[in-house]
């Protein structure tokens, strides 16, 4: 599992230092974005369900333009939904409700909610995951910065970004040596784990004495300063301008609705 | 001004929790001189290359470098003409990408951020990696790794390149392109490492340290070919004068 | 366990961005003006460290199931508090982003559960307290326990409250408190046993590393008994007025569930005190905010069969023929475009 969680990561990470259009959008512009559009779903009422469905544009021109393969995004959705499965099920559980007659057999409030959360819970986390897809860390952290989050936290997430390969190749050094020396699950007990977290822990304080010699070494006074620089493009405009715009436009009409009007008459 | 860069004068330290490391060093090296410091595990090897640069102070003795008196108001001043190179890469890349681990050194020494750019530029081009510039350095391999470590260094100028055990790590072919990047550096040179091939080609002059003491100062093929020298040290001939 | 994006509404999703957001703001400056500087490096490869450490899974003595670290509290005890919300905040971040863990708006609510309980409360009210009058390893054993299980009782509870205020689960507040709080006390154990491991074993090992961070940050000494009185009452206050709400807005909302859960349509006699004793609890915190009447009314309804016609309109006409056949239409054109755009992007581009 360790393993697995480890290459996905590099994968994810690898993903976001493509150059495609999609790359090469202002991140902060991104992030506006990815934010509008969470907070824009998730605002439609309990029962909404058609009205999303205009949403998955997005997620979907991210990936088609983005070069991100889809499985990735469909397979980490499956494997994060637990939680919001396990609360939203309760919904058909506790509202019995009749929603829908069709013939034969009568759909409940309780599922219609219960979609509404499973559909808002796949557009929210695959936009998360393509923004970072689609943008480097260091570029998030750049819009972040930008937006005025303190310069400490920022300088934190970029010193943590750096050294969680590094971690957790130690890591797994460790894990491998353990699994080499446990036979199913004798080995791997908590009071093993401890001993084993320890060592890990002071190799990680004593890894942190020497980068900051090195950062010493290398004139460092207290102050972090950013080389980077990004400047606003006409693609920039257009595309926050655009996407600004249909997400406006999805969250209040109802276009699944409309077109089926007209469809059906 | 002395034409001595580097001077040690009788240096004593002891570390913490109580191991004497350091046990009455001495030593001068000049300009443009290129020194190997070998020994075996423990001699005191990596504890004199961190007094060069100011990250460990003497408990007694004396350091001048350049100008320069050592202690704590001057060591700063110091690692301005020092340019110290880690033994593990990951140490020292401790930026997003390879363009700000290159730029942290120079942006701190205080030069505006186009200048800094030019310096990235020089510096990287000189070790063969411009092409990383936007790499973040965990999709680097190991030699791009060392290769990259040094850039960072040399963008700052400094006086003195000090090196620990840089070849560790890395295969043949990379540890070569290594040996003939030195060759070409005319900083002066100081590096402590196993690799006594790796000093035979780089260093002219070589130091070994034996319980914290200068065991013996002279040329370096004289030194590594002399055998009882070396076994007294944990050492061998170097395979390249093996026969 | 991480808050979810789906089961938020927009209000109390950025209101517990902005309590987040500030409490970041306010560590900064902190330590900005404590902190020494060789805690940059330690506080970004800690994070690393916790970040891989969450990833090792143990299994847990008689239990056989396996479970896996938080790390708040490790990281408040190294650290001092405001160091170690900062790494806690930076790891969260970084899971959201690249594993999904919740959603980047549940991301607030996720920092403060995971965040400022151990690190707020937990830590300086409990575990410095129990800790600063001498540090043998049995207190610390005993101090990372109450302090491990009281952290993530909060933060679970915070789950539920959240869930609750807005409004887009069903869970009744009994069924879901009674599921999360039993789960996260047996967490809470066990990270409370791991956190003491840990530190006995580095103060046995490498003592100079406590000394030196706790030196490193210059935390105001000692906390009095009056402080902690103070923190408890205020997190009494909340928790009761978040209680008592619920039960006064909905006088039968409590009983209810409970008789859905226990499927006893009498209360034992204590739940019928709690009841009255809350609505006391509630006149003092009227001030909480209303919007969770929508859902209490649809509850109250839905025991009441004459009232059904009403609930009607909510639900969305989504479901009704033309709201479907809209949809597939609608989600059958979005596959297309993309799809095309795939392919025009496959042709060689004219350089």
């Amino acid at each position: 599992m360790f393993d697995t969680e480890f290459f996905n990561l590099g994968y994810l990470d690898r993903l976001s230092y493509q150059d495609t259009l999609i790359h090469r959008i202002d991140p902060r512009i991104k992030l506006f974005s990815a934010a509008s559009f969470i907070v824009a779903v998730i605002s439609f009422p309990k029962y909404s369900i058609s009205g999303l469905f205009p949403f998955f544009l997005f997620p979907i021109l991210f990936i088609a333009l983005g070069d991100i393969p889809v499985r990735l995004i469909l397979k980490k959705v499956l494997v994060v939904s637990p939680f919001a499965l396990f609360v939203g099920i309760f919904n058909p559980l506790f509202d019995s409700r009749p929603a829908l007659e069709v013939p034969g057999f009568t759909v409940s409030c309780g599922w219609v909610s219960f979609a509404s959360i499973m559909l808002k819970f796949t557009l929210a986390i695959s936009t998360a995951l393509l923004l970072i897809a689609t943008t480097s860390f260091p570029g998030i952290c750049f819009a972040l910065q930008k937006l005025r989050i303190p310069k400490a936290f920022v300088a934190q997430l970029l010193f943590l970004y750096r050294y969680i390969i590094v971690l957790m190749e130690e890591t797994m050094k460790i894990i491998r040596a353990r699994d080499m020396r446990s036979f199913g699950k004798r080995g791997n007990e908590m009071k093993h784990f401890v001993p084993l977290i320890s060592v890990l822990f002071i190799r990680t304080v004593d890894r942190a004495e020497r980068v900051y010699h090195a950062m010493l070494a290398r004139g460092f006074n207290g102050k972090i300063y950013s080389a980077r620089s990004y400047a606003l493009t006409m693609a920039d405009m257009l595309f926050i301008f655009t996407s600004i715009g249909l997400i406006l436009l999805f969250r209040v009409v109802n276009l699944s609705k409309l077109i089926g009007r007209w469809t059906t008459g | 001004m002395s034409h001595h860069l580097v001077e040690f004068k009788d240096i004593h330290f002891r570390y913490p929790d109580g191991t004497l490391a350091l046990n009455g060093i001495s030593f001068r090296i000049s300009r443009g001189e290129s020194v190997g410091i070998v020994g075996a595990n423990g001699a005191g090897k990596s504890t004199l290359l961190m007094h060069i640069n100011g990250y460990l102070l003497p408990a007694s003795g004396s350091i001048v470098i350049g100008d320069l008196q050592l202690d704590k108001q001057t060591r700063q001043e110091i690692r301005k003409k020092v340019g110290f190179v880690f033994q593990n890469p990951d140490d020292q890349l401790f930026m997003p990408t390879v363009y700000d681990d290159v730029a942290f050194g120079p942006l701190n020494l205080g030069i505006s951020p186009d200048r800094v750019a030019d310096r990235v530029d020089e510096a990287l081009g000189t070790v063969g990696c411009l092409k990383l510039k936007s790499k973040p350095p965990h999709h680097l391999s190991a030699g791009q790794k060392s290769s990259v470590a040094i850039a960072t260094v040399i963008a700052m100028h400094p006086d003195i390149l000090v090196m620990d055990e840089p070849a560790s790590n890395l295969d043949p072919k990379s540890r070569r392109q290594l040996i003939n990047l030195l060759k070409v550096f005319e900083h002066t040179k100081i590096v402590a490492s196993h690799d006594l091939d790796l000093i035979l080609d780089v260093c002219k002059r070589c130091i070994v340290i034996k319980e914290g003491r200068v065991a013996a100062d002279g040329p370096t093929e004289a030194i590594l070919s002399d055998n009882i020298l070396l076994e007294e040290n944990n050492l061998e001939l170097p395979l390249t004068l093996q026969r | 366990m991480h808050m979810a994006d789906a089961l938020l509404s927009p209000a109390v999703g950025t209101t517990f961005w902005a309590g987040a957001l500030a409490t970041i703001a306010y560590c900064s400056k902190k330590l900005k003006e404590t902190m020494d500087e060789r805690m940059v490096p330690l506080m970004g490869v800690l994070g690393a460290f916790i970040f891989a450490a969450q990833m090792i899974n143990f299994t847990i003595p008689a239990t056989g199931s396996s479970g896996h670290l938080g790390g708040g509290m490790i990281l408040a005890v190294i650290l001092g508090p405001y160091a170690a919300f900062i790494v806690m905040a930076s790891v969260l971040t970084v899971q959201a982003l690249f594993f999904a863990d919740g959603g980047l708006l549940a991301l607030g609510c996720n920092i403060w559960n995971l965040g400022i309980y151990p690190c707020f409360i937990a830590y300086p009210l409990i575990y410095k307290l129990l800790v600063s009058s001498g540090s043998t390893p049995g207190r610390i054993t005993i101090a990372s326990l109450i302090s491990g299980v009281v952290g993530l009782q909060l933060g679970a509870f915070s789950v539920v409250i959240e869930t609750l205020l807005s409004g887009r689960s069903e869970l009744p507040f009994g069924t879901f408190v009674l599921l999360m709080q039993p789960v996260h006390l047996g967490i809470g154990i066990v990270e409370g046993f791991v956190t003491a491991g840990v530190i006995n074993f580095i103060r046995s090992a490498r003592p100079e590393i406590l000394e030196s961070t706790f030196s490193a940050c210059p935390l105001s000494a000692g906390v009095s008994l009056k402080k902690v009185l103070i923190g408890l009452l205020i997190v009494a206050l909340l928790t009761g007025g978040a209680l008592s709400w619920f039960a006064s807005a909905n006088p039968d909302g409590l009983e209810w569930s409970i008789e859905k859960t226990f499927g006893k349509p009498e209360l034992p006699e204590q739940d019928q005190g709690i009841a009255h004793a809350l609505k006391k609890i509630q006149e003092i915190t009227a001030f909480l905010p209303d919007y969770s009447f929508r859902k209490t009314e649809g509850k109250i309804e839905s025991t009441e069969p004459e009232k059904k016609e009403a609930a009607w309109p909510k639900v969305e006409a989504g479901t009704s023929l033309s709201g479907v056949v809209g949809s597939t239409i609608v989600i059958s054109m979005v596959l297309l475009i993309g799809f095309s755009v795939k392919a025009m992007r496959k042709k060689p581009k004219p350089e």
